[in-house]
């Protein structure tokens, strides 16, 4: 029974790529109505079959170790592209526990968004295009997770990559959308190039694609084994695992690639919502944690993971306190809480002295607390998304200092922001308090104090910045006119519905942090478990809320107005996210337009074009000097033969 | 059919229809269309039958693939010029029948894509016609003279299609891309002759000359010559400058026909002529090649990046994914040379599209301007779409054929341990970043944002126009999607030619 499940697990990506299909080229012109259902019912039914599958895989696999002592499945495997004899990439699925985890999210989630699409884009003339789309997105975020080897995870990655550019440009009339679609598109591309040289290098000295060969010891020991030639003696293990890191990087928009994300909201919200929570953005944190074994062999890699997401997690956070829009201030909380979900991988090794061997140092709780944080990062993220598209649908704005008072008109959305926002807060017993505990744990344990510190703080903030968008949002008095502000079933039922994971998904710690690990890490040394962490977190966690129930909970802003201008120039810098967006400006069209495309586009017109119009021109009045000499008199001829007879009399003595 | 005879027919026929079309009455444009229409599709099931024939010879034969030394099939000769040895010397492995079949399927799009040529249809089509004949010529001689001659007979009607039918500078765009191709040919020529009289053998037979040493001191020579002849109509750097004059003036069908096939004839010669037959040259000389081609390669891409005129995007992206053919080649794996042939197949149906569409587009706009362009999507949503398509395949967007390409390539590169072919690899993977720049940076103006107004009216592509364009769109999936039948075959010709420049 199991295995015949897990023969047509194909089925979870088939449906929606199904869906894409129909809607796409036949549907375009369709009915709204036959679309919704097409796609409705499309979605649910790939979620349903990857809930069966996750429970066959839950029952057979984890449940009976014994059958399945790896604890992986590929249930599906054919030859796709051929390179050589020896090295071929092909197109499988790839089932072990994160894998499963994912595509439980990836479609529960896509389901929810597919929903409350119907009502939010219920005016817009391209509905039926979205759903296609919507569809598309799911296929790839979905192929991506099941990959059996690298390749195949760049193919999907670079097809999530072009399904978001479509979708954050969806409305493509909009000057600001096209811009934030190319922006994204272009910013993951450029970490996409450097994945691609590092799957260059690590399928050229694995000798192969698949995760299972490469996350094997041999390819580890041989890559730490080789240098790059001449002066830089780089060891290429770290070399490849940091550019395989670098798509990463990309894609889950670390910094200093974090400027598409922000841009991305462009796109409409229950893009924004799909993009932020299961698609997309957690690629990154995917894949390091697919090629963790190979990863976790160099400790430059995994010391710069670490920093790099813990800078990310503060450096959002800080800006995430200044924003005004709505949907940035979500942005940069996606951003920051990347970072945690990053440097958790980062700090899943212990801090050790001198030498080691392969395993023997790693902390899986760093592993699963980030896969942890994943899970439950999804829902609430989801769910404030979709909660703040409600919001944007009924008042029509972004800004939240021209709203105040929802709380009466939209009280469902109330209650289930409110659960989202303790999650995101770290509050118990609410999701995130559980993922985000298990991460400063890790750190602790594994003895990266600064990192765990960084945690901390950012944790505050997140509270603090989380607080201000609710106080402002919910609280207080209306700051602007609000017409006909209503609540769509459509909408609201999937996020009362996403309330439940994010109230409930702390039952799952112990799964998590003992189960889902055991494949990818053997051995582990015995770490300790301070009591006092989970007191100190939610202590923190508190003190932002309460210091934004200060600034903003009366529903007047005239502390916090005080503070910004006591801040001096430090709040226009934070405000205008460290104007990090006009050095980039500054480097595309200043220097490679500028100084690189513009001097190629004449030097190629003038130099390499010149030379040739110059050997024709050249060939042209050799033409006309020989032409000279056939001038047709009789004289010139003569007098020619007798100059040239005389020379030769004289050349030859 | 018998193969040979298969063949034959195939470069026949269009040359029948140029000649049927001679007789039709000047003025009669519906029946000359028709005639080139019918003849183009009589061929296209002509070259299906023949690659179904060669799939099924080639998987009989394909057990002994390592160790014979070709694989030639439907090899077919008889005398010519018996004083010099020449013959009328015919075969195709299968990197030919796969060019054959792209041939095919772009002509059949190119004349349907002219549908609206109004002046002098009659010449027009006849010229078209005997290009085609040459080209087809190309990909089935196995003798180096008729190779050269029915080279010249698919590069001389340019002159006049580009110099008649063009816009903008045509008499100089048709005169500059003219004199350098000949330029090339000259040294093809020379190269030709110094293979038959070096040989000792006073043949031309291609496969009797790969078996054949020649001196290393003789190979440096010949090989540059060789390969920059041929290289000239590959587009390499430097000598790619008539490409976007000639592209950009060129009318839709001829653009097409010129860098979806013909350009491919450059990477073809290169290959099949100067690897095949100067293996210790093509060693000594590599990495030379290798830096200009890398050059290419960024080089089209920054220079795409500026321009304003979509055809001159168009031949400049060309020019960067054309140095990919080369690029795959002289990495001098087995790999690399399986990309290369792959990349020529996807460019080809790439940007055959590109200016099947560019085509479609400005008969409607009346400008290539990018930036007077924009919105289109909501006017034309077919056009505009498969537009942003074939955007995609050019910047390898996995899926499209694109990919399948620029992975070999690069895999096959990076596969060479040499230093300078590493660097070269990482240089010519982060080109595909610019690729996307420049790419979405003009979907982006032309079919984004908001329409102007003296847009508002155009139309969408009719029936017949969608017919091209589905056509090549189809191909560009179904060689993303599904590549292995067409790797299968490429596997089955480069091992011949690897082996031969391993040895």
């Amino acid at each position: 029974m199991a295995d015949f499940i897990f023969a047509h697990s194909y089925l979870i990506l088939a449906l929606p790529i199904l869906s894409f299909i129909i809607i796409g080229l036949g549907l375009n012109q369709a009915d709204k109505s036959v679309v919704i259902k097409l796609a409705i019912t499309l979605s649910a039914l790939s979620m349903g079959y990857a809930l069966l599958t996750a429970t066959a895989y839950l029952i057979t696999v984890m449940g009976q170790p014994q059958l399945y002592p790896a604890q992986t499945l590929i249930c599906f495997d054919f030859a796709w592209l051929n390179f050589s004899e020896k090295l071929t990439a092909n197109m499988g699925i790839y089932l072990d526990p994160i894998s499963v985890m994912m595509i439980v999210v990836i479609t529960v989630i896509s389901f929810l968004v597919n929903v409350y699409s119907v009502g939010y884009m219920k005016d817009d003339p391209s509905f039926n295009r979205f759903f296609a789309l919507l569809a598309l997105f799911s296929f790839s975020m979905l192929g991506l997770v099941i990959s059996s080897n690298i390749l195949q995870m760049f193919v999907f990655w670079e097809l999530v990559g072009v399904s978001s550019y479509a979708l954050i440009g969806f409305w493509y009339e909009k000057p600001s959308a096209v811009a934030a679609s190319k922006k994204a598109f272009v910013v993951t591309r450029f970490a996409d190039a450097f994945f691609l040289i590092g799957i260059l290098i690590v399928s050229f000295y694995g000798r192969s694609f698949d995760f299972q060969v490469l996350n094997s010891p041999e390819p580890a020991t041989l890559l730490s084994n080789s240098f790059l030639p001449g002066i830089f003696s780089v060891n290429i293990l770290t070399l490849s695992t940091l550019l395989i890191f670098a798509g990463g990087w990309g894609k889950s928009a670390m910094f200093p690639l974090h400027i598409w994300l922000p841009d991305a909201m462009e796109g409409p919200t229950p893009v924004s919502s799909i993009i932020h929570s299961a698609t997309m953005v957690v690629a990154g944190v995917y894949l390091t944690a697919r090629m963790f074994p190979l990863f976790a062999a160099s400790n430059t890699t995994l010391v710069v993971i670490q920093f790099i997401g813990a800078f990310t997690a503060i450096f959002a956070a800080v800006i995430a306190i200044t924003q005004v829009d709505i949907k940035r201030i979500l942005a940069f909380s996606t951003l920051s809480q990347l970072g945690y979900m990053i440097f958790s991988l980062g700090v899943a090794k212990v801090v050790t002295e001198g030498g080691h061997h392969h395993g023997a140092d790693i902390n899986p709780l760093g592993y699963s607390a980030a896969m942890y944080h994943v899970f439950t990062h999804a829902f609430f993220k989801c769910m404030l998304f979709l909660g703040a598209g409600a919001i944007i649908h009924a008042v029509h704005s972004n800004d939240i200092m021209k709203m105040g008072g929802l709380k009466k008109l939209m009280p469902k959305t109330y209650w289930s922001l409110l659960a989202a926002c303790l999650a995101i807060a770290g509050v118990f017993p609410f999701s995130g308090f559980w993922s985000k505990d298990a991460i400063l744990l890790a750190a602790l344990q594994s003895g990266h104090n600064i990192t765990f510190l960084v945690g901390l703080v950012t944790g505050g903030l997140t509270a603090f910045y989380m607080f201000r968008f609710f106080f402002l949002t919910f609280h207080g008095v209306a700051r602007s006119e609000f017409h006909d502000v209503h609540e769509d079933p459509w909408m609201t039922t999937p996020i009362v519905l996403l309330t439940i994971p994010t109230i409930s998904a702390g039952l799952l710690e112990h799964f998590f942090v003992s189960r889902v690990t055991t494949q990818v890490l053997t051995e582990s040394g015995h770490f300790a478990h301070p009591g006092w962490l989970p007191f100190v977190a939610t202590g923190v966690a508190f003190g932002g809320i309460g210091l934004a129930w200060i600034l903003y909970g009366r529903g007047k802003t005239d502390r916090a107005v005080a503070l910004q201008s006591m801040a001096g120039p430090l709040y226009p810098l934070v405000y205008n996210k460290f104007y990090i967006d006009e050095v980039y400006l500054f480097i595309t069209h200043k220097i490679i337009f500028l100084c690189i495309a513009s001097p190629i586009k004449w030097f190629d017109r003038s130099i390499v074009d010149g030379t040739m119009n110059l050997c024709g021109w050249l060939l042209q009045l050799g033409g006309k000097g020989v032409r000279l000499l056939q001038n047709g008199q009789l004289h010139f001829y003569l007098s020619m033969t007798i100059i040239g007879f005389i020379t030769l009399l004289f050349v030859g003595q | 059919m018998n193969g040979p005879l298969l063949l034959t027919l195939i470069w026949l026929i269009p040359f029948g229809i140029a000649l049927a079309s001679l007789m039709v009455r000047h003025d009669d444009h519906q029946r000359i269309k028709m005639l080139s229409l019918l003849g183009t599709m009589i061929n296209l099931v002509l070259v299906i039958t023949l690659t179904l024939q060669f799939l099924d010879v080639a998987a009989v034969n394909n057990t002994v693939t390592d160790t014979s030394l070709s694989t030639f099939h439907f090899v077919y000769k008889v005398a010519w010029f018996k004083i010099m040895n020449i013959e009328y010397n015919i075969g195709v492995d299968a990197i030919s029948v796969l060019m054959m079949l792209l041939t095919a399927i772009v002509i059949f799009c190119g004349v349907l894509a002219s549908w609206n040529v109004k002046e002098q249809v009659k010449e027009f089509f006849i010229l078209l016609n005997v290009l085609v004949a040459g080209v087809y010529g190309v990909f089935i001689s196995i003798d180096l003279f008729t190779f050269f001659l029915f080279y010249e007979i698919a590069v001389l009607p340019m002159y006049l299609l580009i110099g008649l039918w063009g816009t903008g500078k045509k008499e100089y765009a048709a005169m500059k891309l003219t004199l350098m191709l000949v330029a090339g040919s000259a040294f093809i020529l020379a190269g030709i002759l110094a293979l038959y009289f070096e040989s000792g053998l006073n043949t031309f037979d291609l496969q009797l000359l790969s078996q054949v040493h020649f001196s290393d001191s003789f190979q440096y020579w010949v090989f540059p010559i060789i390969f920059l002849g041929f290289g000239v109509l590959g587009a390499i750097f430097p000598f790619h400058t008539w490409s976007p004059d000639g592209h950009a003036s060129a009318p839709t069908a001829v653009s097409m026909l010129h860098a979806g096939v013909l350009m491919k004839l450059g990477g073809y010669g290169c290959l099949r002529v100067a690897m095949y037959l100067l293996p210790e040259g093509a060693h000594m000389w590599m990495t030379f090649f290798l830096i200009l081609v890398t050059i290419n390669v960024l080089y089209g891409a920054f220079g795409a990046i500026r321009q304003t005129d979509l055809k001159y995007i168009t031949a400049y992206s060309s020019v960067s994914h054309c140095g990919l053919v080369l690029f795959g080649f002289t990495a001098m794996t087995f790999t690399g040379l399986k990309g290369g042939v792959l990349q020529m197949i996807s460019h080809g149906l790439m940007t055959a599209l590109f200016f099947c569409l560019i085509g479609m587009i400005y008969g409607r706009t009346h400008t290539r301007t990018v930036s007077e362009m924009g919105g289109l999507m909501k006017v034309m949503p077919f056009l505009s779409v498969a537009f942003v398509v074939v955007g995609f395949a050019g910047l390898g967007l996995p899926g499209l054929s694109g990919f399948v390409a620029e992975a070999n390539v690069f895999v096959g590169s990076f596969a060479n341990p040499a230093t300078i072919n590493r660097v070269c690899t990482v240089l010519a993977v982060l080109s595909i970043v610019v690729t996307a720049v420049y790419v979405l940076r003009t979907v982006n103006a032309l079919v984004n944002g908001p329409i102007s107004l003296r847009f508002k009216e155009l139309t969408d592509a009719s029936l017949l126009e969608k017919v091209p364009v589905t056509i090549l769109l189809f191909c560009l999936f179904g060689m993303g999607i599904l590549p292995g039948w067409i790797i299968d075959l490429v596997n089955g010709a480069v091992h011949p030619i690897y082996n031969n420049l391993m040895r």
